[in-house]
């Protein structure tokens, strides 16, 4: 038995190799540019498939390492390619703003990668030379992992060696630490950027490159990995290679452990410990950030000057703007009227008007309470969950379902709003998705109590909100109300202190704001708007499954607020019908109409570097 | 800004209210699936279903009437499934829906279905539920349920008389109850069966060296797989490096469909016990025909994904035919005891559980000039392998 665990956990290094090449590209990348790059995982998914199409093509070892190495380089040239035709144009956006243009690269180069080779997985030959298996503990090793368990610590050095003792290295390090200053040194910042997002892609290149004799390129891996290379990077410490390192060993021994362990009796009581490698990275990362707020080894970060413009404040609407509000709201009441012919209007209005409330919800924390949660989905899938439950085990009508929808979601957002507010930054994003995927994975994994996989059925609308109609005005009612609440709180002294604990956490405390109180307030008040709108969504689908909670619904939520604009509070409403009417628009048209939606949003983003209503604004402002 | 964004929603509402034109010389039936996320499968589906359209209009169409169907992306989860289902329904104006890959996406869509009274006829989900648990009068489900699946090995499993197996599966839904039903199946068949260990691992994200060195720690006689796709590639490879497959029977689930069995090239073990599709070597005049036809089509070989689309597309046209129409209620009433010829030869639609009795073939797996075959295999009628009409009756709660 020990001999088993030991020889484990030597087959976990290998494991822990693989993570670390992605989390250190992610690492460098947030490090210096503070872009958080969704499509890293792609990256590393199209250098699986470059990888494996050149060791087919080309036999012998030529073709597998020598395609190894051509394979890191394009990627590079991908990356840079990436920063200078892209990311440059939008580095004076709002903060987060970017995240938005590399989401749209998710979907293109996912498309991409379809169109070129095919829906088929593709198995790369094994490594040449690295076939077979050697004899250790009594067991087989084989000899490719083992390679692999060195070439980790290989690339940690040599990157080590990179920053500490090169001239490149410095700059990074400093740019890493002080942004600004290297620039007003004289360095060049377009050049030291583009490098740096070249040398990160390429380390995605080389760690997808180096799994081609594992595992098959196939079209999901892109967001596989990137989940896990951010869950590797925040419980490393940002900008730490050598946490990063550390963390993808710890993750990685701790699930071979669970798989080692397997199926065991306690006390009566059958646990199967396989079961927890779906969620054991993100308890360890919620654990580490509780008890460690900057991850193992990273330090608080130095504040970045924002290049951004500065915020204005934000000023009650003005008539104009009331006036369209008041057209939504009657637009809204007359729909059914409207739509007598086409009730597919109200199909799509009651989805629109459910992400609205989502968006506007998750806005209300991320904008004026400057807390960008990654997580938000939790709050969603709790009030779906709460009322599907409540539907599914007491029988419960649609009006007791909805009550009890936002308490589910108020109770979660207390517990982890709680820990989320001693954090901030991308710390406290990487802790509400932690969150966020422990939720998942209850929901998931509790088959009994939560239906598992397959989700809780029959939940539909009890009369008097059994038809289409009826049910559409109490969306929108309930939808109107949610929005206005949040709005009046952030005109009231409550909204005002939110921002002020934003702006200047020192200065807030010391005109007697309790911070942390204040922005915890908020988590929960956002929390339980938010599970208004999922339990919406349950009784409009009839059902809920996990994937309401996933990270997909998460990104959904971050998209619809950076397209709309995070710093107006018409941003979120606009931007959520805008991504809502468009993706269901899109899915039709086209086969490949993630690609489709990728290229519309950077278009978006190009054209708008404030968001859809920032930008109307300016246009507005201009011409008045 | 105040200017815009009446525009907008002008634009807006305009495109949202539009009415769409309806003909009235063709059949229309809606389809949907997962086609994003699980193109692998769907491709060749839709080719099954491009092909049989085109035969069946080539031939006359429906009641003299054209088919059309008009497919669409479900986005792979089903909030939005739903959704799209209502879109073919409200907008489009079909009354008879099918489709649909993932299990809880099929769940939902059946679920809607008998709410609204919408005829589906769920195409490739396997989850029992849909026609058991979860079924209901408007839901027919085409392929082999997990638990046909599981029957149609069990005899071989049995007749290896291994005492000591080791379970290795997805750990969602489909896996969990494959497993589950293997279980029951085996202990009463073979009574004194250990399982050694049960590996539940995470979709797409196996962690493949762990989970072959804990299955070959456990000193296993046996080894039942469920993991298909890129984890089946990640299993087998690591498992042959490391000798975990040598002198163990291996049975496994959907393994010799091609396209899981073809992405595994030379790798592909020898003598697993799979379920799958042979297509290379069926020599039936059904399955010959099918053949020609889908190679002069797309000038590629088909999977079995083609098969299900392209009996999809017959299913529904032999029971609009006997139906008169594609009204709901009179599409559920022909579609029980629907006879069906296919590629696989005849099948029908069981009235008792809504089940097609469509099968799949059993046979192991082995290499032929590099390549991965199903062998001496054998076709095993679903009808065989279900419980009989009275048993089903208890499992069916929501209908009774």
């Amino acid at each position: 038995m020990l001999q088993a665990l030991l020889f484990q956990g030597i087959d976990g290094l290998a494991a822990a190799s693989g993570l670390f090449l992605v989390a250190a590209g992610l690492s460098l990348i947030f490090g210096v540019t503070r872009i958080i790059n969704i499509a890293h995982g792609s990256l590393y998914m199209l250098g699986t498939y470059v990888a494996a199409t050149i060791a087919s093509r080309v036999a012998g070892g030529l073709g597998f390492w020598g395609g190894i190495v051509a394979t890191a380089l394009l990627i590079g040239l991908v990356g840079a390619a990436i920063e200078i035709v892209l990311l440059r144009r939008i580095y004076r956006a709002p903060e987060l703003f970017q995240l938005l243009a590399t989401f749209a690269l998710v979907l293109i180069i996912s498309d991409a990668v379809l169109w070129l080779w095919g829906p088929e997985d593709l198995l790369g030959p094994r490594a040449p030379g690295l076939r077979g298996a050697i004899e250790v503990l009594g067991r087989r090793l084989p000899s490719y992992n083992l390679f692999l368990i060195f070439v980790g610590p290989l690339v940690l050095i040599a990157l080590h060696l990179a920053l500490a003792r090169t001239r490149f290295g410095r700059l990074v390090r400093a740019a890493t630490q002080d942004r600004e200053m290297v620039g007003a040194l004289g360095v060049n910042q377009a050049a030291l950027f583009t490098a740096v997002f070249a040398l990160g892609s390429l380390l995605a290149g080389l760690g997808g490159a180096l799994q081609v004799a594992r595992e098959p390129a196939n079209l999901l891996t892109d967001l596989v990995v990137i989940s896990d290379a951010f869950v590797v990077v925040v419980v490393g410490g940002m900008g730490s290679i050598t946490g990063a390192y550390l963390a993808a060993v710890l993750i990685s021994e701790i699930k071979a452990l669970c798989i080692s362990i397997g199926v065991v009796s306690i006390a009566g009581m059958t646990v199967n410990f396989s079961k927890l490698t779906l969620v054991a990275e993100f308890l360890v990362m919620a654990i580490v950030l509780i008890v460690r707020p900057y991850g193992l080894l990273g330090r608080l970060q130095g504040v970045v000057r924002t290049v951004a413009a500065p915020e204005e404040p934000m000023r009650p609407a003005p008539i104009a703007l009331k006036a369209t509000g008041a057209a939504v709201v009657i637009v809204l009441v007359l729909a059914p009227f409207l739509a007598r012919n086409t009730p597919y209007a109200l199909v799509l209005g009651v989805d629109v008007l459910i992400a609205v409330l989502f968006a506007a919800s998750l806005h209300f924390i991320m904008g004026p309470g400057g807390m960008h949660s990654f997580g938000h989905a939790a709050y969603f899938g709790l009030g779906a969950y709460g009322a599907g439950l409540l539907v599914k085990w007491a029988a419960a009508t649609l009006p007791l379902g909805l009550l009890i929808a936002p308490f589910a979601a108020l109770l979660g957002a207390l517990v982890f709003g709680w820990f989320a507010v001693r954090l901030s930054g991308v710390y406290l994003a990487m802790l509400t998705l932690a969150f966020a995927q422990i939720v998942w994975s209850i929901a998931t994994q509790w088959t009994e109590f939560t239906g598992g996989s397959n989700g809780i059925l029959g939940i539909w609308p009890t009369a008097p909100f059994d038809s289409r109609a009826a049910f559409f005005l109490l969306t929108a009612a309930l939808v109107v109300a949610g929005v206005l609440l949040l709005r009046r709180v952030i005109f009231a002294p409550f909204g005002y202190a939110m921002r002020a604990g934003r702006d200047s956490p020192l200065r807030a405390e010391a005109i007697g704001i309790d911070v942390r109180r204040v922005h915890w307030m908020g988590f929960a008040l956002a929390g339980a708007v938010c599970g208004v709108a999922g339990g919406l969504f349950a009784f409009a689908k009839g059902s809920i499954s996990p994937e309401t909670i996933d990270v997909g619904r998460s990104i959904d939520g971050l998209v619809m607020v950076l397209l709309g604009g995070i710093q107006s509070l018409s941003g979120p409403i606009i931007g959520a019908s805008v991504y809502t009417v468009l993706q269901d628009t899109v899915m039709r048209q086209t086969e490949y109409w993630r690609a489709m939606l990728g290229a519309i949003i950077l278009a978006l983003v190009l054209l708008f570097p404030d968001g859809i209503a920032g930008g109307l604004a300016k246009l507005w402002r201009g011409r008045a | 800004m105040i200017r815009r964004v009446p525009l907008l929603a002008a634009a807006t509402l305009a495109a949202v209210f539009a009415t769409p034109v309806v003909a009235q010389d063709t059949v229309k039936v809606g389809e949907l699936n997962s086609y994003k996320s699980q193109p692998a499968f769907l491709e060749p589906y839709k080719r099954g279903i491009d092909l049989a359209v085109e035969e069946i209009n080539k031939s006359g169409g429906v009641n003299g009437r054209r088919l059309e169907v008009i497919s669409r992306d479900d986005g792979g989860n089903p909030g939005d499934a739903v959704r799209v289902a209502e879109e073919l329904v409200t907008r489009e104006g079909v009354t008879a829906i099918a489709g649909t890959f993932l299990s809880n996406v099929g769940l939902a869509v059946t679920e809607y279905a008998g709410k609204n009274k919408v005829f589906f006829l769920a195409a490739e989900p396997l989850t029992d539920k849909i026609t058991w648990q979860n079924g209901n009068k408007y839901t027919y489900r085409l392929r082999s349920s997990t638990y046909m699946q599981v029957a149609m090995l069990m005899p071989d499993a049995v007749a290896a008389q291994k005492k000591r197996w080791a379970l290795v599966y997805p750990n969602y839904e489909y896996g969990q109850s494959a497993v589950a039903t293997f279980k029951s199946m085996l202990i009463a068949k073979q009574p004194g069966v250990e399982f050694v260990t049960e590996q539940a691992t995470p979709l797409g994200k196996l962690d493949a060296g762990a989970v072959v060195q804990a299955i070959d720690d456990a000193k296993p006689d046996a080894i039942f797989n469920v993991l298909f796709g890129a984890d089946l590639a990640k299993f087998v490879r690591e498992g042959n490096t490391r000798g975990v497959f040598n002198n163990r029977f291996v049975a496994s689930l959907l393994s010799g469909e091609p396209e899981y069995l073809d992405p595994l090239k030379d790798e592909a073990p020898d003598g697993w016990v799979v379920t799958g599709y042979p297509w290379y070597a069926i020599t039936t005049p059904e399955h010959k025909a099918f053949l020609a036809a889908y190679q002069a089509r797309f000038n590629d070989y088909p999977r079995l994904g083609s098969v299900v689309g392209y009996v999809t597309i017959r299913s529904l046209a032999a029971g609009i035919a006997k139906a008169g129409g594609t009204d709901a209620e009179k599409l559920v009433a022909a579609f029980a005891g629907l006879k069906v010829d296919g590629p696989f030869g005849p099948f029908s639609f069981r009235a008792s559980d809504h089940q097609a009795t469509m099968g799949a073939y059993v046979g192991k797996t082995a290499l032929r000039d590099g390549k991965p075959v199903m062998v001496d295999f054998k076709y095993v009628d679903g009808g065989a392998v279900l419980p009989s009409d009275a048993e089903v009756k208890t499992l069916r709660p929501a209908v009774n």
